[in-house]
């Protein structure tokens, strides 16, 4: 099979986009990406949409077909969704679509358009990416998931309420580096924990954002990306796997089965380990998702993500820079392209071209992306080299 | 979340919210609640046995939700969601209720109760099913 990489990359600033549509934003994601890859559309093979609910967000399904037309391509259009890990599923079936040798380029665009619908509907969608029948009926919501997982976390592991809010105060600092971020200032310690209660012991500040945006990749074989590019990345493992949609179905309160799962399954596709990743991106939907999904990928012994933060070693300059981009909590989550974003963050990350949030010498990196709270876990790892294990 | 009709899902559910009904495999005995329809612990995809769970068991973890609810729970909040281990072994998601924010705790002993969950909409029906409530000595 082939080797596939990332020749371009684009996307819109993340945030409350009353100014465009759910098109415009899917549109400029992608020309962004193409101007990047220097590419012409009518090169591109086939296209796959990640996006998690237009349906409800904007009156619209058939997604794959809104952005063929609205690009005003006849190609092969495929929309993905798996929840809050849409985008990241979407990248790895069109990975999968070069590396067979089914296509030889292809546009990958993550988009989401959240602020269209009044705030309680938002609410009610972003339940639907976890159990309605056996959750949502005594008043759950994705907070107060991620709430009874810290609190079991807390209690198993001694984690603190400080080590949640060092992950938003960490996140926002990077985010203020990010001209593509929704929210672009620092926070204090203080002021991220005294923020109000949403699920105790999760409060706002624990929250990653209802943001609109898009997100947009091009993938090619290894044989033609040095046509579009001096530096592609490399996508050298992917892992995905699915695991209990319930809170109350999870073997471990304190573990995301599946992101373990699909990080064993990128590792070994790699050929690499997790002191090898210099950069990651991760799922910080909730600030407990960094400190749990660090454990789990390995970068710390389980049970020491909360002293992670303590030490510092995952901001930039520290040993493993998780969230470089501010992550959901800062740069924001427009579901759908939330998957994309982590991966165009890795590329700019690997091509030194993070300005301001750069982290020094980052050759492999990694994104993970989940969906619900890991009913469906993602993972890739990227290098500038197609073949890092020498 | 509730565009369709409840009413159906409810009433398809009756043996569940109404009658804490789980179900058990009749290969490896390992019960389940909700139902499962193979077993996910053997593989067994024959008959899963209705069994009637006692009701009883321990908070395994818990949040009071305070904001960010559904239209439907916004006149309930604030309200403990919490994850209860059952005597006969499987984990399901309730609200703990008759409960105050100190009292309630990883461990702390309780019992089913049906209560009302939702109502859907200001003329629609009410419908209820099982939450939890503290175990006191009696």
């Amino acid at each position: 099979m082939r080797n596939v990489a990332i020749v371009g990359a684009g996307m819109t600033k993340f945030g409350e986009r009353w100014d465009k549509s759910f098109q415009e934003l899917a549109i400029e994601a992608a020309k962004r990406a193409l101007e990047d890859a220097g590419m012409d559309l009518k090169e591109i093979d086939a296209l796959y949409i990640g996006n998690n609910a237009a349906g409800r967000l904007i009156g619209q399904e058939h997604v794959a077909g809104v952005v063929a037309d609205s690009l005003g391509v006849t190609i092969p259009s495929t929309r993905i969704e798996n929840a809050c890990s849409s985008g990241s599923v979407a990248l790895r079936e069109a990975f999968y679509a070069i590396k067979s040798g089914i296509f030889n380029k292809v546009l990958v665009i993550g988009v989401e358009k959240m602020t269209d619908t009044p705030r309680s509907l938002t609410f009610e969608m972003l339940l639907t990416g976890h159990d309605s029948l056996w959750e949502g009926v005594f008043g759950f919501m994705p907070a107060a998931g991620y709430a009874l997982l810290a609190r079991a976390h807390m209690c198993k592991y001694g984690t603190k309420k400080e080590h949640l809010s060092m992950v938003a105060v960490k996140n926002h600092r990077n985010g203020a580096k990010n001209p593509y971020a929704h929210f672009q200032r620092e926070i204090t310690l203080e002021r991220a924990l005294g923020a109000p209660m949403i699920a105790d012991p999760l409060n706002l500040f624990d929250c990653s954002p209802i943001s609109d945006g898009a997100a947009a990749v091009i993938l090619t074989a290894e044989e033609f990306a040095r046509k579009y590019t001096d530096v592609p990345v490399y996508i050298i493992g992917s892992g995905q796997s699915s695991d209990s949609l319930t809170v109350h179905g999870k073997r471990d309160l304190t573990t995301i089965d599946s992101v373990v799962t699909s990080a064993r399954m990128a590792y070994s596709m790699a050929g690499v380990e997790p002191k090898d990743i210099d950069v990651a991106e991760v799922h910080d939907c909730f600030t407990i998702a960094e400190i749990m999904v660090i454990e789990d990928l390995g970068f710390v012994e389980k049970g020491k993500g909360g002293k992670a933060l303590e030490e510092g070693i995952t901001e930039i300059g520290g040993k493993i820079p998780v969230n470089p981009s501010g992550g959901l909590k800062a740069r924001g989550h427009p579901v759908g392209a939330t998957g994309i974003a982590q991966s165009i963050e890795i590329f700019w990350q690997l091509r030194q071209e993070a300005e301001g949030r750069q982290v020094s010498n980052a050759e492999i990196g990694l994104s993970e992306n989940h969906g619900g709270i890991g009913a469906t876990g993602s993972v890739m790892i990227y290098s500038l080299s197609s073949n890092p294990r020498r | 979340m509730f565009r369709i009709s409840p009413n159906l899902i409810h009433w398809r559910h009756i043996p569940e919210f109404y009658r804490f009904e789980g179900v058990k495999c009749t290969k490896c005995g390992k019960v389940y609640f909700p139902k499962k329809y193979i077993c996910p612990k053997c593989g067994f995809a024959g008959e899963l046995k209705p069994i009637k769970l006692s009701g009883l068991g321990k908070v395994v973890t818990y949040t009071t939700v305070y904001a960010g609810v559904p239209q439907l729970f916004e006149d309930q909040t604030p309200f403990i969601l919490a994850v209860v281990e059952l005597e006969e072994g499987p984990r399901v998601l309730s609200q703990v209720v008759d409960c105050n924010e100190e009292e309630i705790k990883i461990g702390l002993k309780v019992k089913m109760i049906i209560r009302k969950l939702y109502k859907d909409g200001d003329m629609g029906l009410v419908f209820y099913g099982y939450k939890f409530r503290p175990l006191y000595e009696e």
